[in-house]
């Protein structure tokens, strides 16, 4: 029998990665807020790699961290090994990645949130999604609870109709064979939603103690250890070591042997998988003349003898994947644990949200993370971050905290989302940033701890230390604009043993470090007067001033592109009524409905000359506006 | 809906035959009312592509004999309903037939108007929406094949290989940038330079032509100077093929700087007859010779006319200094009568020298290849495509100026992330170009030509 169990103010569908910084965002900024999982063991789960951060990803992670979320802290707290990835690559691609402890990350995840004041956690399968008669949401439970809220997000990952496929054989689950969200997609084709099939995979988990690590080679982390969070002060050390191995010939031939037993090749899955991270069949069979593929041994945690094989999922049978790995070197004799398996699953079309994640057409409705349509426990977490924000501020009747491109590769990740859309899971990358040379992971909290500070984030002791660190950096700025070197032999002997041209006159410490074979490392002989300050301090002053003159440029970039930002759209405007628009572009602007000229700019099928016919339309229509005025 | 225009689609006042062109929602309609087809059949009761013959009509009084055929939305040039009525040529007749359709509905079309809805319902893209403008105001053969070759997408062709180069060297630098722990090429400074250097000297080449190709269309201003009487105006008759400027033996009588477009071969000249150089009293000629020396140094070609039947004057040597840097050809005139002139102090200062008689028309072929060797068209092969308008030249120029700083950088050892940020304004002024916007053309590029993936 149905029963009223509650009402909150946000309610969160899920408690992976996205749900978890939704709950713990609506709940800070003092929203009574309630998260379901379906099972309270896989709160924070990682069902796939046992790692935080990434190229791009880790970027996310300290972009969150700088709003105010949780998931820099919980990394910094669970991590096995810390590595800086790209480093001679340049400051606007370095990128952290954490190997994690999965089980310790997931417990202090799930510690957090029971911890958070005005949240409750709560064991409940959501099988119905209503309007309630209050224009509010009514949420039902398996077990037929009942509970009304003011704003629901939606972040319920590969749970949401899940099915997984091993071979032929496919059987209705969640991830690490978790329940399925089996009732609620009927529920929210009801509303009149419109859901689609993607899938994703994972490789399988092997014993430890079954691999010859000899000659394989080891990759350790970096000493010392760089933490994700600003609020990290000692961070502890690397505690494991990660192992590369090869795919080879016969690994091939299994394969292709087979191919015909992978339900992706048979067809039996509809759903659309992520270029970004092909099983490896898919590698062999699409990158036919590569002879070999990488494949990394990764620990799951520190209490336990499961390696995750990364590189190497597969929804072929399990005898074949058994096959398949004992033809890898190291893996001769490796026992499968937890077999490979491909996961289809339920999520939305993003293009029916706005820029705070909000669907269009249902007020309170938010969505994030693989039910938005990315793929990835970062980009989740960001868009959690994001919905549970926004959620809040809009039912405390505040402005919508809207991250532009410029500002962010979370602001990127989701303008990306809800106006380009995916046609297979997002993944974050670098490339996709066309700000990158700003949007750097060594200066997140400058771009965005002020705006976590004005959401209500950022608490007087994180500001605090903030502002000091920014104080810190504009004062060294400061210094080695002020300081001249004099010409000396031990300066020019620095010079000249970095292949740069010597001096005979005066020269300002900024000079130097402008060129780009000094650094400051090379510099310390002769800039005596140095003050004691952390290593990311002059990192972030090396960068500012090494790349000024490209830094510059695009803030120029950003400026053009802001003013069409500025350029808004009024939200009722029917594009089929606009001559000169394409038709193309007319069904694509009635679809994805963008907030300004800007976003209508980035739509693919939006040619310039429909963005030109756009810009006199508003022109047009404000010109009316002021003849509707003056005859008032 | 856009409203219904018309124009004359032919050229002006030649020609046997003249079309009328009527676009927009209510062009057949429009047609019919002054259209009578000899079958009786009305032009909204045809299909499209095809045609009716019949008479055309102001009101009651016949204007013409015609065909109007009959192109439906959107299969026609402009993508919207058309009529194309094909009356007898002539300026005269076809200004009728326009006059009644305005009269009847339609609104005068804009230069370039029919294009710029074709541009607009996507039946053409930019590139050839601009060649087509071109083609409109094509001044010569060479330029009508330049423009052509555009459309047919010759200039897009180069500026998509450049483009996909880029976009691979981003592509590959992306990948390895993005995934620096699958197996992916490492990128060396040496093959990236490599490449950017081809996409250089490619997009340099294409600049080169800019240049010459704008001469050709938009013609070359053309100075006509020389000391008086020595048969400036004959020259420039010659050459125009009517009499224009006033020739008579009176020194001076060319006051005013008169100007007129000739084809010289197959470039325009835009030529203006100038008052002689000498040294006057007269107030309106001295200004007229002020106006001369200071076209001289603007000019874009100098064409310096001696007299060969009189000595070397000093007003001659003075125009030969006054055209040191200038581009000229020196025509020695009056080759029909007996020479006085020192022509070898004439060869020794100017590069270019040719021998003709105005009066009987001998030498023009010499003096045209001439013109050529110095605007550059005799090196022009307008077939390869060549930049045809400005904005094409500057996004060209801007896309250079990108990978110069690339190539730059990379020599100056500046990290990859920086390189590949400015690759990819150089792919973004090249899309502008094309004015197309390739969304994700390097993500998409990383996944189908690096494997990559957890």
């Amino acid at each position: 029998m149905k029963f009223m169990a509650g009402e909150f103010e946000v309610a969160v569908i899920g408690a992976g990665h996205a749900g978890i910084e939704a709950g713990l965002a609506a709940a800070r900024l003092g929203c009574k807020t309630a998260v379901f999982t379906i099972n309270m063991d896989a709160v924070g789960n990682c069902p796939c790699n046992p790692s935080i951060g990434g190229t791009a990803k880790g970027h996310l992670v300290r972009e969150i961290d700088a709003l105010g979320g949780e998931m820099g802290k919980a990394a910094d707290e669970c991590f096995l090994q810390m590595r800086m990835l790209n480093r001679g690559k340049g400051p606007a691609v370095h990128s952290l990645r954490a190997q994690i402890d999965r089980r310790a990350y997931s417990t202090r995840m799930k510690h957090t949130l029971e911890l958070q004041k005005n949240l409750e956690l709560h064991q409940a399968e959501i099988t119905e999604l209503e309007r309630s008669e209050d224009e509010n949401w009514l949420l039902t439970t398996r077990l037929e609870a009942q509970y009304k809220a003011k704003a629901v997000i939606l972040a319920t990952g590969t749970y949401l109709g899940g099915k997984i496929y091993v071979g032929d054989i496919s059987y209705e689950s969640g991830p690490d064979g978790m329940f399925p969200s089996k009732f609620l997609p009927d529920s929210l084709e009801k509303l009149g939603m419109s859901i689609r099939r993607f899938k994703t995979g994972t490789p399988a988990r092997v014993l430890k103690s079954s691999i010859n690590f000899e000659g394989l080679e080891e990759q350790c982390g970096d000493e010392p250890v760089i933490p994700f969070s600003y609020d990290t002060d000692t961070p502890t050390g690397n505690k494991v070591k990660c192992y590369v191995s090869w795919t080879n010939e016969n690994t091939k031939q299994i394969i292709l042997d087979n191919i015909h037993r992978s339900p992706m090749y048979s067809g039996k899955i509809e759903g659309i998988g992520p270029r970004y991270c092909p099983s490896i069949e898919d590698k062999i069979v699409r990158f036919s003349d590569k002879k070999r593929h990488q494949l990394f041994i990764e620990p799951c945690g520190i209490d336990t003898e499961e390696m995750y094989l990364q590189g190497m999922s597969s929804s072929l049978p399990e005898d074949v994947q058994i096959k398949f790995y004992h033809s890898i070197k190291g893996l001769e004799n490796c026992v499968v644990m937890r077999p490979a398996y491909a996961i289809e699953y339920f999520c939305a079309d993003p293009l029916q949200m706005k820029s705070t994640l909000e669907f269009a057409d249902f007020s309170g409705l938010y969505g994030a993370g693989q039910f938005n349509g990315s793929s990835g426990y970062e980009e989740a977490a960001a868009q959690g971050l994001v919905a549970g924000v926004n959620a809040a501020l809009k039912i405390q009747g505040k402005e919508p905290m809207i991250l532009d491109r410029a500002s962010s590769y979370i602001g990127t990740l989701i303008d990306d989302l809800v106006t380009k859309g995916c046609n297979d899971p997002y993944r974050m990358m670098t490339s996709r940033s066309e700000y990158r040379l700003i949007l750097r992971q060594d200066n997140a909290d400058t771009r965005l701890t002020p705006i976590g500070r004005s959401i209500g984030l950022i608490d007087d002791t994180r500001w605090n230390k903030f502002n000091q660190k920014q104080k810190l950096i504009q004062d060294e700025l400061e210094r080695i604009r002020k300081t001249v070197i004099a010409p000396s032999d031990n300066l020019n002997e620095i010079l000249r043993n970095n292949n740069t041209s010597e001096v005979n006159t005066g020269i300002r410490l900024i000079d130097l470090l402008k060129r780009p074979e000094l650094d400051y490392n090379k510099l310390s002989p002769i800039d005596t007067e140095r003050p004691q300050l952390e290593t990311n301090i002059f990192e972030q002053v090396e960068v500012e001033i090494k790349y000024e003159g490209y830094i510059k440029r695009q803030l120029a970039i950003v400026e053009q592109v802001r003013k069409l930002e500025k350029k808004l759209l009024p939200k009722n405007i029917n594009y089929s009524t606009i001559d000169g628009l394409r038709l193309e572009a007319r069904e694509k602007l009635n679809k994805i409905r963008p907030e300004n000229i800007g976003q209508a700019s980035r739509i693919s099928g939006v040619s310039p000359a429909d963005i030109s016919v756009l810009i006199i339309y508003l022109a047009s229509l404000k010109n009316k506006t002021e003849v509707i005025a003056d005859d008032n | 809906m856009e409203k219904t225009i018309a124009a004359i689609s032919t050229a002006n006042g030649v020609g046997g035959l003249g079309v009328i062109r009527i676009s927009g929602e209510n062009a057949i309609e429009t047609a019919d009312k002054i259209f009578r087809s000899v079958s009786d059949k009305r032009l909204c009761d045809m299909k499209g592509y095809t045609a009716g013959y019949g008479k055309i009509y102001d009101k009651d009084e016949l204007i013409d004999e015609a065909v109007a055929l009959v192109f439906r939305a959107p299969h026609s040039y402009t993508g919207e309903d058309v009529v194309e009525i094909s009356c007898h040529g002539g300026l005269y007749v076809t200004k009728r037939v326009l006059r009644a359709i305005l009269k009847n509905g339609a609104s005068s079309a804009n230069p370039g108007e029919f294009t710029k809805r074709a541009f607009i319902n996507g039946k053409i893209g930019l590139t050839e929406a601009e060649a087509v403008m071109d083609i409109i105001s094509a001044r010569g053969a060479q330029s009508a094949k330049a423009a052509l070759s555009c459309m047919e997408g010759k200039l897009r062709q180069r500026i998509d290989n450049v483009r996909d180069t880029l976009i691979n060297t981003a592509a590959h630098l992306s990948a390895w940038a993005d995934y620096p722990e699958d197996d992916i090429p490492e990128v060396d400074n040496e093959n990236l330079s490599y490449s950017l250097n081809i996409c250089k000297n490619e997009l340099s080449s294409l600049l080169k032509s800019y240049d010459t190709g704008r001469l050709m269309r938009e013609g070359v201003e053309t100075v006509i100077a020389g000391r008086p009487n020595v048969g400036k105006s004959t020259i420039m008759n010659l050459l125009s093929g009517c009499e224009r400027s006033i020739v008579t033996n009176v020194p001076g009588t060319t006051r005013d700087i008169i100007e007129e477009t000739v084809m010289l071969g197959e470039i325009p000249l835009i030529l203006s007859d100038t008052a002689g150089i000498r040294s006057t009293d007269d107030p309106v000629e001295k200004i007229g010779v002020e106006r001369a020396k200071d076209r001289i140094s603007k000019a874009g070609l100098v064409l310096a006319v001696f007299d060969s039947s009189r000595p070397l004057s000093d007003e001659d040597k003075e125009l030969i200094e006054l055209l040191s840097d200038a581009p000229s050809v020196a025509i020695i005139n009056k080759t029909d009568l007996e020479r006085q002139l020192d022509t070898k102090y004439i060869q020794n200062k100017i590069k270019h020298v040719v021998f003709i008689s105005a009066l009987s028309g001998t030498g023009t072929d010499e003096l045209e290849n001439q013109v050529s060797d110095i605007i550059g068209t005799s090196k022009l092969d307008a077939s390869q495509g060549i930049l045809a308008t400005e904005r094409q030249r500057s996004s060209a120029e801007s896309a250079l100026n990108s990978i110069d700083e690339a190539i730059n950088a990379i020599n100056l050892g500046i990290t990859l992330d920086a390189v590949t940020v400015i690759i990819e304004e150089a792919i973004n002024h090249l899309l502008e170009l094309t004015g197309e916007r390739v969304t994700e053309s390097v993500v998409n590029q990383v996944f189908s030509h690096f494997c990559v993936g957890k």
